[in-house]
């Protein structure tokens, strides 16, 4: 060997060094490999006894050893076993955990002469073992060399003296076969074609595919994936094999192995094989070619990989799936799922084995496309779809362009073959639901417990806190809608930083202000409504919201809280209300201009008395009747002390005060109230446009919402109705002082105040989102926020106090979550994506704050 | 807020020196988070009043709730209690009175037994349970009442009256023992979280109802709102009251639903008791309770051999961890803990450590859930948890017309979001075994009346048992 050799291991592996006590080994590895790579025994063995070479702690040793080698493996970690590992014993677990993660078990051996051990070992006062060990563990190396490979070692390096491993320069770590990740197409995957060649041929020329020179070749470089299962029971497998063998030869295709073309492969070797399931096509079809054809097919189907990982890891494709702890891993399980799918080991009615669709549990990031399966549609399903439509069974042969994630399919120029179970089941009456929609039914506890992490594309990665999701849990379970209609829940708002005038708690500078800080010059100032915050989502009818929303039975629409429960306990109002709203959407033709057939609408809807009914009675009345009671009474004593007594003059005034306080109070609330008899007595005020098909809206600025939405309240003013608004520029004295003018007029007569936000919908700065909205609220209002007393200077003094930082940074968090949670609807991602971020929002909302903010 | 007590015993600033309170001066008392002020409205030898007007902070009122008390609900921040004569009024006259209170009197001790006619004015006391509840307190002890209730809001009559009352009480007797009545019963009408109860309310309680309380009708009811929500102590007080009586003190464990449900105590057990039978008969050994709760059916079910594997379930994190102490999980021995766990969790989405039962109990739960979302939670039972045996009860709805108590049309329990006849029971649940392949039958629990059937229905799922040998 030369000065320099090298060695090859697979980059995700696992390495199991073998070698008597004192070969080298650890030396060895920390020369090449990293310290975190290592799993040794003896460092296992210190830590669980305090002594590095205390053998009565093997026991406890191996088993933390054996656990740390799984987590790394698990996370698709190279790890490297340092142990003697001399027994089969010993090495029965390494391979056993190998195996079970999917990962490639690679033994080197350091054959070292046993006295260059015996050397090492005496030049460490620390190794006193018996003179026998050394040959001992030798002779026992020596046995297990014929075993290691039917261990199931896949590659087994030996390194026999001092020489050949001071040779060694590096070990090279080669990409595994099915790592494609730099590859990033784009692709146009294609499914079972079983020998269908016309299809294909159409199929390819639809997808902008040229034929010259034998081959077929997309002018704009897109690669072709073949799911396999090319062969068999279809006319033309010959053609098929020698299209594809073509294109990938010449690097414009890429082809993984179904169980078709693992079983005719079989056949090519000469094994013995049932020529069952149209096999015996393939066997007709291939007998009328040259050997040299056969031959050249055996080496592609023999040499074709079970999988390929591509564009990052964001695409896998396998001929029937894949889960995600086997992607871009090896094992003989990862190529029988690949080929085979799961099974039950059960047989169907019809003779087939019963397959289990891994896809309903599939929570992986990267996008798995497969066929396998015949389908009558090609449908996504957690981010997974099944794209063989059954060509050779009289459907059609269909390709998935990625990354447009459009289909492209060409239909079968006949039946030819009947398929053992019907291709299309029985139609079922209404809309039917997607695979996707039947799958989001019910969703699974396991992803909303714990400590969540939710990654937004707002920037942030927004952390739950698992005391938060449990309250979470117990709220949504109690009192939520089912949660397939919660795609949004609205965030809190922070009201604007304490004022510094004397009179009033909260005042519009300081919300300009904030927003000139964070670089902004134009915002937009809406009338604040006194109503309840409410999401309304309404369709056309009821077989909108099912394609939309995959729910049926449930009316053309709700209307619910913020907290996810429903707005109406009357079913009939709720649906009445939503009918007007619906007609409304068609006279106005938002239809027609958003192309959607449905709309979820952000609203306030009053009077507040409508929902806030309990609260109004049990606080603000009862306060407001107990104060007024007592202090006309407590008025009149003090009245007679004081005409008695002239030290009670000053009692009086105070309580006077209060008096006129008390009765301010209930005049405050009394705006919000008037009562509901029928349906015009409420009053829906929309102010965003929060999503329709394929759409979320927070892409628009504010004016955007509110004109399209006045367009829609113009159609039914009775009960629909606009919010009032300006447009401010920072940078003009007279627009703030405008805005501010308008503020104080509005709330001296009793409106609630006003919600300051930036003009576009999303503003970033240098830390983070901008506060999407700040409210600034009336001093009559607060009234009934901080008690009727508030507004007497020593109370005044003592509430300006007040911390801001808690609520502004649940607004910013909920807010990312309510974006994400759209985003991710309206890209029709499963349910339980959409759920994690309103699950999150209401998390927050059970985080301690103060109430009054 | 304000408390008047006008007397016309001749002469009648002889108040005064009871009082120990000087008609010439105003007086302001330190309490905390505010003051008591103590004057003299009218003073002369026919007739005398005194005032307490209370001056509470209301800022700082919440600030000294403490931890507990800042559990942030807005209604801490507006509230009554500012205006109203409740436990604070209790604390101002302990302050404010004590000498006349604890029946001291320097100048004319000689005043200090003898009764007097008193008129009371109280602006204003909540009360909860009206009209009736005044009468049951004061009357019994000789009283006039003349009570005005208050509306909520004039301007809105439909949302009818509120809590707050302006009392009058006219009655003769000692300064001492009006003090020591009114210092009890306020509170008591009240009944709301007092900022003072401590161990020593004990005491004062027994101190100051010593002569009369024993033997008050309401005595049961006056004790238990005025050491509201310390039930431990509670029960002292009534076993000290009744230790010459040998009664029972022991209460029903959830004082909410005794409310509700007037004669619901043997009926729970009896619940409890069909469920475990069903349990027995099928020859159930892992069974998982659904919405636990208190851990009530799982501490029946934990003396019985047969069960192997109790899990309890909830979706209320506090009722586990209630449950946890009432099982005494904390002091199990390791077998016992193999035996038991608790788990939060949710009826409406599917649990995988649900899977592998033989049975499954739902004791009163799906009435907790809005109808549209029994879907889900059939799904969660049915389609994927997959126990062997199902026992689910729930009110019949018909019954309701045998509570007294019970307006028409009003649900047993204030979280009940639907309460079924025995029919639309009984077609929820066939219909789910025809779904889902199980076996139906139905069961009352309780005494079936003959027109309205027993006060709970039980429904008993089965799966087929596969014969082993006919595959």
């Amino acid at each position: 060997m030369s000065t320099n050799s090298h060695i090859h291991i697979p980059a995700f592996c696992l390495v199991v060094l073998i070698g008597a006590t004192g070969s080298g080994k650890s030396t060895f590895a920390r020369k090449y490999f990293k310290t975190t790579e290592i799993v040794s025994s003896d460092t296992c063995r210190g830590l669980v006894s305090d002594d590095e070479n205390n053998q009565t702690a093997s026991a406890d040793a191996f088993a933390l050893a054996r656990y740390l080698v799984g987590m790394r493996l698990k996370n698709g970690l190279l790890t490297v076993v340092d142990a003697t590992n001399v027994q089969e014993e010993g090495r029965k677990d390494w391979i056993r955990l190998a195996r079970e993660y999917h990962c490639l078990p690679i033994a080197i051996i350091l054959n070292m002469p046993e006295k260059l051990c015996a050397q090492r070992n005496a030049a460490r006062p620390d190794r006193n073992f018996g003179r026998h060990v050394i040959p001992q563990h030798i002779s026992q190396l020596k046995r297990s060399f014929r075993k290691l490979k039917y261990e199931g070692f896949r590659q087994i390096i030996e390194l026999w003296s001092l020489e050949e491993v001071e040779a060694l320069s590096d070990i090279v770590r080669d990409p595994l076969y099915n790592d494609k990740k730099a590859v990033s197409g784009p692709f146009d995957i294609i499914g079972d074609v079983h020998g269908c060649y016309d299809e294909l041929a159409t199929l390819l020329t639809r997808l902008g595919y040229q034929y010259n020179d034998n081959l077929w070749n997309h002018p704009a470089g897109r690669k072709a994936v073949f799911v396999g299962d090319l062969v068999d029971r279809g006319p033309k497998t010959p053609a098929v094999l020698e299209l594809v063998m073509n294109m990938t030869a010449a690097g414009s295709a890429y082809c993984v192995p179904g169980n078709h073309d693992a079983k005719l492969l079989k056949w090519l070797k000469g094994k013995d094989v049932q020529a069952r399931h149209g096999l015996e096509e393939s066997i007709d079809q291939l007998s009328l070619q040259t050997q040299e054809f056969r031959d050249r097919v055996k080496d592609f189907l023999d040499g074709l990989v079970s999988h390929y990982v591509f564009d990052q890891g964001k695409l896998v494709v396998a001929h029937a799936g894949l889960k995600e702890n086997m992607h871009g891993r090896g094992s003989g399980a990862v190529r029988e799922f690949c080929m085979y799918g799961e099974t039950t080991g059960e047989i169907d009615e019809f003779g087939l084995p019963v397959r289990y669709n891994w896809a309903i549990e599939y929570k992986g990031k990267a996008t798995v496309v497969y066929g396998h399966t015949p389908v009558p549609e090609a449908q996504w399903l957690n981010n997974t779809i099944d794209i063989d439509t059954g060509c050779v069974f009289g459907g059609q042969l269909t390709a998935l362009r990625y990354p447009e994630r459009e289909l492209v399919s060409v239909a079968a120029a006949q039946v030819y073959c009947v398929p053992a179970k019907p291709l299309y089941p029985v139609k079922e009456v209404g809309v039917p639901l997607t695979m996707q929609q039947e799958s989001d039914r019910v969703l699974d506890i396991a992803d909303f417990t714990g400590r969540q992490i939710v990654e937004t594309s707002l920037g942030r990665n927004i952390t739950i806190r698992e005391e938060h999701s449990m309250a979470a849990l117990e709220v949504m379970s109690r009192f939520a809608i089912n949660p397939q209609w919660l795609i949004y829940l609205p965030p809190t708002m922070s009201p604007a930083k304490t004022s510094t005038l004397k009179d009033y708690l909260e005042f519009p500078t300081e919300a300009f202000d904030y927003y000139k800080e964070a670089g902004i010059s134009k915002v937009v100032c809406q009338e604040k409504h006194m109503g309840s915050r409410a999401v309304v989502i309404v369709g056309k009818d009821e077989n909108a919201i099912s394609r939309a929303f995959g729910i049926t039975g449930e009316g053309i629409g709700t209307i619910y809280t913020r907290t996810g429960r429903a707005f109406f306990s009357d079913k009939a109002m709720e649906q009445a209300l939503l009918q007007r709203v619906n007609t409304a959407l068609h006279a106005s033709s938002f239809y027609e201009t958003f192309r959607s057939d449905w709309v979820c609408l952000d609203v306030e809807l009053m009077p507040w008395s409508a929902k806030a009914q309990a609260l109004l009675q049990s606080q603000y009345a009862a306060v407001g009747t107990a104060a007024t009671n007592a202090l006309k009474d407590v008025n009149v004593v003090l009245q007679q002390l004081a005409d008695r007594d002239p030290n009670g003059q000053a009692l009086l005034v105070e309580y006077q005060s209060r008096e006129q306080e008390a009765e301010q109070f209930i005049a405050a609330y009394r705006q919000y109230c008037w009562p509901v008899n029928s349906i015009e007595d409420y009053k829906l005020a929309p102010f965003h446009i929060l999503a329709t098909e394929g759409k979320q809206w927070t892409s628009e600025h504010h004016e955007w919402h509110m004109e399209n939405i006045s367009k829609i309240c113009l159609a039914d003013p009775a009960i629909m109705q606009t919010t009032p608004y300006k447009v401010v520029s920072l940078n003009d004295e007279a627009s703030i002082h405008e805005a501010t003018e308008w503020w104080l007029s509005s709330t001296a007569t009793g409106g609630e105040g006003m919600v300051v936000k930036p003009y576009n919908f999303i503003e970033k700065y240098a830390k983070g989102i901008v506060q999407p909205a700040i409210k600034i609220r009336g001093r009559e209002y607060l009234r009934i926020i901080y008690g009727p007393e508030y507004t007497s200077p020593e109370n005044l003094e003592r509430l300006k106090v007040r911390g801001l930082h808690a609520k502004r940074g649940l607004a910013m968090r909920e807010f990312a979550l309510g974006v994400e949670g759209l985003q991710r609807f309206v890209d029709k991602e499963p349910l339980r994506r959409v759920h994690q971020c309103v699950f999150g929002v209401l998390a927050m909302e059970c985080e301690p704050v103060d109430p009054r903010l | 807020m304000l408390l008047t007590i006008t007397t016309t015993h001749m002469p009648a600033d002889d108040l005064g020196f009871l009082l120990h309170k000087h008609p010439a001066k105003i007086q302001s008392v330190a309490l905390t988070a505010g003051q008591v002020h103590i004057f003299y409205p009218e003073v002369s030898a026919e007739r005398c009043t005194v005032a307490l007007l209370l001056d509470m902070d209301p800022v700082a009122l919440v600030r000294n709730a403490g931890p507990q008390g800042s559990d942030f609900a807005l209604e801490q921040y507006v509230n009554d209690r500012p205006y109203v004569c409740s436990s604070l009024m209790s604390a101002g006259i302990a302050k404010g009175l004590s000498s006349a209170l604890n029946g001291r009197c320097k100048d004319k001790p000689e005043l200090i037994g003898v009764a007097m006619p008193f008129t009371v004015r109280v602006s204003v006391l909540p009360v909860r349970g009206g009209e009736a509840l005044l009468q049951s307190l004061f009357a019994p002890l000789g009283y006039t009442i003349n009570a005005v209730q208050h509306p909520l809001d004039p301007a809105f009559p439909e949302w009818g009256s509120s809590r707050y009352f302006t009392v009058e009480l006219t009655h003769t007797l000692t300064l001492q023992q009006l003090l020591s009545h009114l210092y009890v019963l306020i509170p008591v009408c009240d009944n709301s979280k007092h900022y003072w109860v401590a161990k020593d309310e004990v005491d004062k309680l027994l101190q100051k109802g010593k002569d009369w309380l024993e033997t008050h009708p309401a005595r049961e009811l006056i004790v238990r709102r005025y050491l509201k929500n310390q039930r431990v102590l509670a029960n002292q007080v009534l076993e000290v009251l009744f230790q010459h009586e040998g009664t029972n003190v022991q209460e029903p464990d959830n004082i909410a639903e005794e409310d509700q449900e007037p004669t619901s105590l043997p009926i729970h057990e009896r619940r409890l008791q069909a469920v475990r039978d069903e349990l027995l008969v099928a020859g159930a050994k892992r069974v998982v309770d659904l919405g636990c709760g208190e851990g009530k059916l799982l501490k029946l079910l934990m003396t019985e051999r047969q069960f192997g594997y109790l899990l309890g379930m909830d979706v209320s994190y506090r009722a586990l961890e209630i449950a946890k102490d009432k099982l005494k999980m904390d002091r199990m021995t390791d077998k016992q803990r193999e035996r038991i766990q608790l788990i939060h969790g949710s009826l409406t989405y599917r649990d995988q450590r649900l899977e592998g039962f033989d049975a499954a109990a739902l004791v009163e739960v799906i009435e907790h859930l809005d109808a549209p979302r029994l879907k889900a939670l059939e799904q969660t039972i049915f389609e994927f948890a997959k126990p062997q045996l199902v026992v689910i009860t729930s009110p019949n709805a018909e019954y309701n017309i045998r509570f007294e108590n019970l307006p028409a049309g009003q649900l047993r329990h204030g979280d009940h979001r639907f309460e079924w006849t025995r029919k639309e029971f009984e077609t929820w649940a066939t219909a789910i075994a025809v779904r889902y392949g199980y076996h139906v039958s139905f069961k009352p629990v309780g005494d079936a009346d003959p027109v309205v059937g027993a006060i709970s229905q039980m429904a008993v799922f089965s799966q087929p048992v596969p014969q082993p040998g006919l595959e």
